[in-house]
């Protein structure tokens, strides 16, 4: 029974169909011959029945008529657009001509004329097929408030099926019944809760639009609104805050979890980090440019490929510069900090030398481009990403340290190297491998920066002092100290930046640090007992 | 008498040091006065104010090196001070432009017409008279390193820590300086000076006369810092870099030594900074990035560090060498230079130039006195 219903409905969806088809193809048809007897009477009834027909055609000829590229052949009485670009197109096929025929005469317009084309345009753009020029239709009608829109608009919001769009329609009309002069009192009431439920810039500057004659009782609520859209985008404005906040700290906390290694494992202090990003940087742009030459469709491959690579190059640069340089200079930190200093420099200069003092273009794969919404707050998956690759490195890294016998000999060193050095345990290789271990670090964190920053010989630098300054906030020697300080100083950093501006949030930011250094020189989580010792 | 008393305090190298400074001060502007352009021996104005500009990097390098060299502070932000003393000066030489500026104000500096300010900023009083400009070239600095010495001394930040602090120091004052609401020009700084004490400061008498001045300024900075080290107060302070909490133990206020001498060298770098600018004409932000006090401190560890004439030594070479290989086709190669000198001298000759040298009299003395001592030996055992 229910089989045959379904049937039927169907049957009748498909003769609505077949009968709707021709019946619009009629109505553009009997258009099309009212231009062609080009009198200002018969264009408007065109016009208007062009608009009616709902024909995918009807935008163009609309467009080409108002531009004055509608032409009508006198012999055939045929009906011509021609396009912006000059080809010319038959408008009843809408197939292109080759060879214009001779003779086209432009289908005259007025002014009166003009405002009906724009209206129908109009209406058009309401109904057209493509749902996110309708939602664009409905958010100009929200910004302009035009009450001769209303008729269309109505019309428009009965027909249209997407939820979403409808929502934007209703909004839309909303906004201009709160405007207009002759809106009922209910009408204006039910506009308030419906901008009211928009809540966001648009819809407070709707409610404040409220015409004079509105009754005292919808003047409150419309107030109460937008009090209340006030407070929730406060609100949200302090989410959003906290999630720049967030991806800055994760910026900040993947450029200095590296040194967090060298520096407290080992007491030397890197200046050559902020390089060693860097050349993490120009890896991955290597890597994208043999993926831009040899195999282009996999290019979203590019960064999975290039984190390994980034951590072996940077690393052995690391145990490089380990062996070479640091190694004779322990002991002697103000000495390490100046030849490392050396380093970089030659590291930069080199890089420079390479690939040029300009910036270099590394390319987003697709899944680190664009943005959604949530709840209101447009997230960027770049951002995303990078912060979810900030913990899953950091929580890495405390498994590394945690369970392998390398991570289990560079504790010990750490709370007391002559101590690890007698139980057996080569403390130079310890070394070795924890420089190239921080360094490795570094360079997948140029891995993600890259996706972020100017990709530059400079690009270190720029870098070196804050992820110092998360390093000591944090406590020297701790891994958990380093991420609670970089969350810390990201979030207090875009909190204090709409209070103060960004260059003057960054350096209050640094004199507080300046002055915690004061009150606790080793830090927030300082180590405590034998370890401080040694 | 007193002179007697002076002259002991110098040992050889520093005497020469004087010598050839004195020399120096004298002969060059005298040189480019009196002699004609023809004559080869006539040293033109450019090269005058750039033997200049090496003299003040070399009091930055003295300053620096009575922390570094002698109290075991390694400040990354010395560069702060040389820039602050050098906004000073830039301040009283750019309200001497007085109305002949583009725009023709009576008071207000030509970028502070264009940033539609309507009167001078508090900060900006008095910067027309030069006695109390000269007092704030070292009194800003000055006072800058105390607060910041009273904090970090006080709760014993060291080491480098303490290194890392001041950089974060000249950084934050690299961002401050660059705003242009500070009301110190922003981004293009102090510049197009007219006069100094109504004289055209493009002159070439002012310029040899500022080239004195550099070099007298050396002479008693490092008169002053060689007197403070060869005191007792030197003696402690020798005593804090090389075992502080002995010190400490030993009954010595050892922040209170260390406040001294930081603020001294701090004031000494801006009185370098207040004599670069008019010869160079133009300060800006930028001589507050940290990689210029890094730069700083090679020059002090090239010249050998703990011995004052070293760092003034360093300072001349090392930037004798910039201009010469940055001015020739060398140019893109001076950073690997200059990083490479940063790695050979901490690794090969952790004590410098004068140093190495001293080392090497010190072993011809010893084989000389060994060789003396044979002969003796051999009679007495003959």
């Amino acid at each position: 029974m229910s089989r045959l219903k379904s049937f039927c409905a169907l049957c009748l969806c498909l003769l609505a169909l077949a009968l709707h088809a021709p019946a619009a193809q009629a109505d553009a048809a009997s258009a099309l011959a009212r231009f062609a007897e080009d009198s200002f009477p018969e264009t408007a009834k065109a016009i208007e029945e062009l608009g009616a027909s709902g024909d995918a055609r009807a935008q163009i000829i609309l467009e080409s008529l108002a531009a004055a590229r509608l032409f009508v052949d006198p012999a055939s009485r045929a009906v011509y657009w021609r396009t912006a670009s000059g080809v010319l197109h038959e408008a009843a096929s809408g197939a292109p001509v080759a060879t214009p025929p001779a003779g086209l005469q432009p289908v005259r317009i007025n002014n009166r004329l003009r405002t009906a084309i724009q209206n129908e345009l109009g209406a058009l753009t309401l109904m057209a097929p493509d749902p996110a020029r309708r939602r664009a239709a409905a958010e100009s009608l929200f910004k302009a408030r035009d009450p001769a829109a209303l008729a269309p608009l109505e019309n428009a919001l009965k027909a249209e099926k997407d939820p979403a769009i409808a929502r934007a329609f209703a909004q839309a009309r909303a906004a201009i019944l709160l405007a207009s002069a002759g809106a009922s009192n209910e009408q204006r009431i039910d506009s308030i809760a419906l901008l009211r439920a928009r809540a966001d810039m648009g819809a407070i500057a709707a409610l404040r639009s409220l015409h004079e004659s509105a009754s005292a009782d919808a003047k409150g609520l419309a107030g109460d609104a937008v009090a209340a859209i006030e407070g929730r985008l406060r609100l949200m404005s302090h989410v959003q805050n906290v999630w720049y906040g967030l991806s800055l700290g994760s910026v900040l906390l993947l450029a200095a979890i590296g040194l967090a290694i060298t520096f407290g494992v080992m007491g030397v202090i890197n200046m050559a980090h902020g390089e060693m990003v860097m050349l993490g940087t120009y890896v991955t742009f290597l890597v994208q440019e043999a993926f831009r030459a040899h195999a282009p469709a996999w290019f979203d491959l590019s960064l999975p490929v290039a984190l390994p690579l980034a951590f072996l190059a940077t690393g052995l640069v690391g145990i490089a510069i380990e062996r070479g340089v640091i190694r004779f200079l322990y002991g002697r930190p103000l000495e390490t900090l100046l030849a490392t200093w050396g380093v970089s420099l030659i590291l930069q200069q080199a890089v420079r030398t390479a690939f040029g003092p300009t910036n270099r273009e590394v390319g987003a794969p697709s899944y680190m481009s664009g943005a959604f919404d949530l709840f209101g707050l447009s997230v960027t998956w770049g951002r995303l990403w990078i912060i979810v690759f900030t913990l899953v490195v950091f929580g890495a890294l405390l498994l590394a340290l945690k369970r392998t016998s390398l991570g289990l000999h560079m504790r010990a060193v750490t709370q007391n190297r002559r101590m690890a050095a007698s139980m057996g345990i080569r403390t130079p290789w310890v070394d070795a491998m924890t420089f190239g271990l921080g360094s490795g670090l570094a360079g997948i964190a140029g891995v993600a920066l890259s996706q972020i920053d100017n990709v530059s010989p400079n690009l270190g630098q720029s870098y070196i002092i804050d992820s110092f300054m998360v390093v000591v906030f944090g406590g020297v020697g701790n891994l958990w100290g380093a991420l609670v300080s970089a969350f810390a100083l990201g979030v207090a950093n875009k909190f204090l930046e709409p209070l103060a501006g960004a260059v003057l949030a960054k350096i209050f930011i640094l004199v507080l640090l300046i002055l915690f250094i004061q009150k606790r020189p080793r830090g927030l989580f300082a180590l405590k007992g034998r370890a401080v010792e040694a | 008498m007193i002179l007697r008393a002076l002259f002991e305090r110098f040992d050889k190298a520093g005497l020469v040091f004087l010598i050839v400074l004195a020399g120096a001060m004298i002969l060059i502007p005298a040189a480019n006065l009196l002699l004609p352009v023809s004559s080869p021996l006539h040293v033109p104005t450019h090269v005058m104010s750039l033997i200049g500009k090496y003299l003040c990097y070399a009091i930055l390098a003295l300053a620096l090196d009575l922390v570094w060299g002698y109290c075991g502070i390694l400040s990354l932000g010395h560069g702060a001070f040389f820039a602050l003393g050098g906004y000073a000066m830039g301040m009283y030489l750019m309200r001497q432009i007085g109305p002949r500026g583009v725009y023709s104000h009576p008071v207000l500096p030509d970028f502070m017409v264009f940033l539609n300010w309507k009167e001078l900023p508090w900060f900006w009083q008095g910067f027309d008279m030069f006695p109390f400009a000269m007092l704030m070239v070292v009194l800003a600095p000055g006072l800058l390193a105390f607060l910041f010495g009273w904090f970090a001394f006080r709760s014993r930040v060291t080491g480098v820590y303490l290194s890392i602090i001041t950089q974060a120091m000249t950084y934050a004052l690299l961002l401050a300086f660059f705003r242009n609401d500070m009301g110190f020009g922003g981004n293009n700084g102090l510049t197009d000076f007219k006069d100094i004490l109504g004289f055209n400061i493009q002159a070439q008498g002012t310029r040899a006369a500022l080239f004195a001045c550099t070099a007298l300024a050396l002479i008693l900075c490092y008169a002053l810092a060689r007197w403070m080290v060869t005191t007792s107060f030197g003696k402690v302070l020798v005593a804090v870099r090389d075992a502080e909490s002995r010190t400490r133990f030993l009954g010595y206020r050892v922040e209170h030594y260390k406040l001294v001498a930081f603020t001294l060298s701090a004031a000494m770098a801006g009185l370098a900074g207040a004599l670069y600018v008019p010869q160079v004409g133009i300060i800006n932000p930028s001589e507050f990035a940290p990689a210029n006090s890094i730069e700083a401190v090679i020059w002090v560890a090239v010249g050998g560090r703990g011995t004052l004439v070293g760092a003034a030594l360093g300072a001349v070479v090392v930037n004798f060498l910039k201009t010469w290989f940055t001015t020739g086709a060398l140019a893109p190669y001076w950073l690997f230079m200059l990083g490479a000198l940063f790695i050979v001298v901490t690794l090969a000759l952790p004590k410098g130039i004068v140093g190495a040298l001293n080392a090497f009299g010190e072993r011809r003395r010893a084989r000389a006195a060994a060789r003396e001592q044979e002969p003796k030996t051999a009679e007495q055992n003959a």
